[in-house]
């Protein structure tokens, strides 16, 4: 069961529309390191979690992190409210447009749809938290491609935010990790 | 549409719900840190009173029963939606 709370995690501003940014942005939604395959791979790895703890942490990242898809798609939607088609047309989003016109949709940066085989799961808790680690390094790297590729001041303060939560969810996965290590070498003893 | 004030609320609530999932990931590696339990249960308090005061005001924030229906109609849908409000 989930609640919805109606406000975002943080506040979304940007300085103006700019669907070049947009464009790039929207990878974060439904790209392979964005935020959709962060709280899927998460909330579906939980059921073969051999812990109380590793479920817990599963639910309450994956649960963070359908947050921060509603903070991505915000960002790209305001991103792209009021743009002209002059100015969709000249940021490569053309093609967007003529599929979806303004509204949102999981594709990466080149307009690729999001499919399940960007997550994984494998069964075996040690290689599902490494999974995980590895996909909070993957996107804190691709919010530094993006800040590298934003001009708005107000979008990278969102952008920043974003990328420090990853390296947060790292922590708590390699402390996870550690704890299903030690719970794993305790079975075999006894 | 503006909607400044409204933000300014909202942002209290943002600040104190952070905090509390910040404590909360802690707590799920932590389960046994007395200091930082202490702070959950103070941020859960203040968080409460924050999100009652701002629904007298501007509707509820939860839905399905976690809010009450403090207006004379359904305002939960009234405008406007998260990805709508004007910080």
């Amino acid at each position: 069961m989930w609640i919805y709370e109606k406000k975002l995690q943080i506040p979304v501003r940007v300085s103006a529309p700019n669907p070049r940014l947009a464009k790039y942005v929207i990878t974060q939604y439904g790209g392979p390191e964005g935020e959709l395959s962060a709280s899927l791979r998460y909330l579906n790895m939980r059921y073969s979690m051999p812990t109380n703890r590793a479920k817990g942490v599963l639910t309450d990242i994956g649960t963070e992190e359908l947050a921060h898809m509603e903070i991505v798609a915000t960002l790209v939607y305001k991103l792209i409210e009021g743009a002209s088609i002059e100015a969709i047309r000249a940021a490569d989003l053309g093609a967007h447009y003529a599929d979806h016109d303004r509204s949102l949709y999981w594709v990466n940066a080149a307009g690729v749809p999001w499919v399940a085989a960007y997550v994984s799961a494998t069964g075996d808790p040690i290689a599902d938290l490494h999974e995980n680690m590895a996909a909070e390094q993957k996107a804190r790297a691709v919010y530094e491609n993006l800040l590298h590729l934003s001009d708005d001041p107000l979008v990278n303060d969102t952008l920043r935010w974003l990328r420090e939560r990853e390296v947060v969810h790292f922590q708590r996965f390699g402390e996870t990790l550690m704890h299903v290590q030690e719970y794993l070498d305790r079975k075999k003893i006894f | 549409m503006e909607n400044k004030n409204q933000a300014q609320r909202l942002i209290q609530i943002q600040q104190l719900q952070f905090t509390a999932v910040e404590l909360n990931l802690f707590l799920d590696t932590h389960p046994n840190d007395q200091h930082v339990l202490a702070l959950y249960n103070q941020v859960h308090q203040q968080l409460i009173e924050s999100v009652r005061a701002y629904e007298q005001v501007y509707g509820p924030l939860l839905n399905y029963g976690y809010s009450p229906a403090l207006q004379n109609y359904w305002a939960w849908a009234e405008n406007p939606w998260p990805w709508e409000l004007k910080y």
